[in-house]
């Protein structure tokens, strides 16, 4: 799998090479600003592209602009946007340039190699990885809706991993319980909160997300 | 708090404000009921028989302030009769003497009561001036010197009052308003009643019976341009000099940097503490972690193992603590796309239902983006921890200089800016940019809060591509 990374600290730009050659990853790229991110991503072709949010000139939230832009230029690039900090808007705004393929996390997941590689293989194949931050914030705003509130705690954790952009194997592993329990659970929960079931990870997350008004 | 402000006005460090303009009504107002003429003349006649009553209401106050400088010079003309019967060589009197030098101590002593006894009444006519004639007038008076702690003493007080410009200022209109000000206010009141008097009095002829139409219909026209008229004849002594104008500014602005040197020095003390307890105490853990694990590599590797994941875990929890303190010093959402956006991000973690409008096309300053978003982050922290309001509305618009935020609940009201520390705090932090806020909280609600921060505002970052 071949990835351009854009990441202007050499620091993290090289300690994110090295992690993802070591995980067998290919780095066909990695530059340190936006522009350069946008001609190696139509040069190149990557199966994923790994953005900073603050990037120069402005060190604002180039990184995103950046991430949109080049969903623009190839449509359908999978771009995983690695940040210091989660905000919604940012994540709805990635979320709004087109289905599938994206990816928001805290640059923290790094620390967690395997989870963070994971992440990663499934944004490239098309689905999502939402920063559980996001997902906890999310669910936090929405403790005192209805139906959220007729959920279990066990179904509310399957229902935080769900909108992770986690498939139910995922959720089974993480949760040391068996993919039928999960299967269980996820039906219980688009039930109670009356969301057409869908076996399609990305379509699931996206209704999930837009449940919660993400 | 100035010296000399309604309870009803924000501090405006005793400066005339324009009145802020109706707010877009948001939750939507009652629409107006639709009028007949008939009403229509009859709500024009109510309103010129209040103006007759307004005026009568300002002759009788001009008439006691002159009674008031009336028994002023009465008492000083009673110790110069006493003076000369005492010192007539004919017919001296010790007794007048004595009585003289009594009289006119007492006169001395009684002095600064009469003066002080003005002020609410140059106060009254200021407040009556803005309400009745359409002419706000601000209150010119130095700020009593010993406000910032300790009370002042009889001499203290004495200087304050006598050295103060406006006191002598007060003292003119009141004299002025006592002796020809009063025609101005009354000519409405006597215009009425002359010229009903000539219509309908059984001697009046022809002519005068038109004059006296003609003088009723002319005089209850210009009615408010004769109020208007004693408003800036009021206007004129009342209002602060420039002289007086550039000392309050001076006072507040020394007020305002030591409150805004304060705020600063506090936040700087409470980073380092918490950097102290957080972020550096993790670190010097996790050092000592990374140390334990090295030494026992070798001879134990799966304890070593699970020292390093726990250093790992500390790092996490460091970076965290560190995320919240950069939010709590400067959120980076507002440093990326300023005020609108980063009062969005708030309301998408709230669990309120926020509704937001901006007409922002530019950036303010970072120090004024930053005061402004603490500002609505309290005011939304208070609505959802005081009001129990379901609906928040936000309003951020830019107009003539003027950045206006506009924050109102469908809560239960009863908020209270002079006790409530969070409002007190909001206010004084806006005060550093001259900015206000105004808090209108009935009891049962809806609370709107109204800030206004003068500014300049930048054109938007290039875009990115």
């Amino acid at each position: 799998m071949r990835v351009v990374i854009a990441e202007d600290l050499f620091l993290l730009r090289d300690g994110l090479t090295r992690m993802l050659q070591a995980h067998g990853l290919e780095i066909s790229a990695a530059v340190d600003n936006g522009a350069d991110l946008l001609a190696a991503v139509t040069a190149d072709r990557p199966d994923v592209a790994i953005v900073d949010v603050r990037l120069p000139p402005t060190f604002t939230d180039e990184g995103i602009r950046a991430a949109l832009a080049a969903r623009r230029e190839v449509p359908g690039l999978p771009v995983l946007v690695l940040s210091q900090y989660v905000e919604q808007l940012y994540a709805r705004e990635l979320m709004a340039s087109g289905s599938g393929g994206i990816g928001y996390l805290l640059k923290d997941r790094v620390f967690d190699s395997a989870q963070f590689v994971d992440a990663i293989r499934r944004v490239a194949a098309g689905g999502t990885a939402m920063d559980p931050e996001v997902i906890a914030r999310l669910l936090a705003r929405n403790t005192g809706d209805g139906s959220l509130a007729t959920l279990s705690r066990r179904e509310r954790e399957v229902l935080a991993l769900m909108a992770e952009g986690r498939s139910n194997a995922a959720i089974a592993q993480r949760m040391v319980i068996t993919e039928r329990a999960v299967a269980k659970h996820t039906a219980s929960i688009f039930l109670k909160l009356d969301l057409q079931p869908s076996d399609d990870d990305n379509r699931r997350v996206l209704a999930v997300l837009a449940y919660l008004g993400g | 708090m100035m010296a000399g402000q309604g309870p009803d006005r924000p501090d405006t460090g005793g400066y005339p404000q324009a009145p802020a303009p109706p707010r877009q009504a948001q939750p939507p107002q009652q629409p107006q009921q639709p009028s007949s003429p008939l009403a229509d003349i009859w709500e024009w006649v109510r309103g010129r028989l209040v103006v007759a009553g307004h005026g009568v209401l300002l002759l009788g106050l001009a008439l006691t302030g002159i009674a008031l400088v009336g028994a002023v010079l009465g008492v000083l003309g009673l110790v110069a009769l006493l003076a000369a019967k005492a010192t007539n060589p004919y017919q001296t009197q010790e007794l007048d003497l004595i009585t003289a030098v009594a009289v006119f101590v007492f006169w001395l002593l009684m002095l600064p009561v009469f003066l002080l006894f003005f002020r609410p009444m140059a106060r009254l006519t200021r407040r009556l001036a803005g309400r009745w004639c359409g002419v706000p007038i601000a209150a010119p008076y130095l700020p009593r010197p010993w406000a910032d702690g300790g009370r002042g003493g009889l001499r203290r007080r004495l200087t304050w009052l006598l050295t103060d410009q406006a006191t002598w200022r007060d003292l003119l209109w009141v004299t002025v308003n006592g002796l020809v000000g009063w025609i101005l206010p009354v000519v409405p009141a006597t215009v009425l009643v002359l010229g009903v008097v000539g219509v309908v009095a059984p001697y009046a002829q022809g002519d005068i019976r038109l004059l006296a139409v003609a003088a009723l219909l002319g005089g209850t026209w210009a009615s408010p341009w004769l109020m208007r008229g004693y408003g800036l004849l009021a206007s004129s002594m009342l209002a602060p000099t420039q002289h007086a104008e550039l000392t309050l500014r001076v006072h507040q602005l020394t007020e305002t940097r030591s409150e805004a040197l304060d705020t600063g020095a506090a936040e700087i003390r409470r980073i380092e503490r918490d950097l102290h307890d957080g972020a550096q105490a993790r670190l010097v853990a996790m050092g000592m972690t990374l140390d334990a694990a090295g030494q026992i590599i070798d001879t134990n590797p799966d304890a070593a193992r699970a020292l390093l994941y726990e250093a790992r875990d500390a790092s996490i929890k460091a970076l965290a603590e560190l995320r919240n303190l950069v939010r709590g010093i400067h959120p980076p959402i507002l440093a990326d796309r300023g005020l609108a956006d980063a009062i969005r991000a708030l309301a998408l973690d709230s669990p309120m239902r926020i509704h937001l409008a901006s007409d922002l096309r530019g950036r303010a300053t970072a120090p004024i983006e930053s005061a402004a978003y603490f500002a609505v982050s309290e005011l939304l922290a208070n609505v959802s921890k005081h009001a129990e309001a379901r609906e928040t509305w936000i309003d951020l618009r830019y107009t003539d200089g003027m950045l206006r935020i506009g924050v109102t609940d469908n809560g239960h009201g009863g908020a209270d800016p002079v006790r409530g520390s969070g409002l007190r705090g909001i206010e004084r932090r806006l005060a550093a940019f001259d900015g206000i806020l105004a808090v209108s909280s009935p009891p049962g609600g809806p609370t709107a809060v109204t800030m206004e921060i003068p500014c300049e505002l930048s054109l938007p970052k290039t875009s990115f591509s």
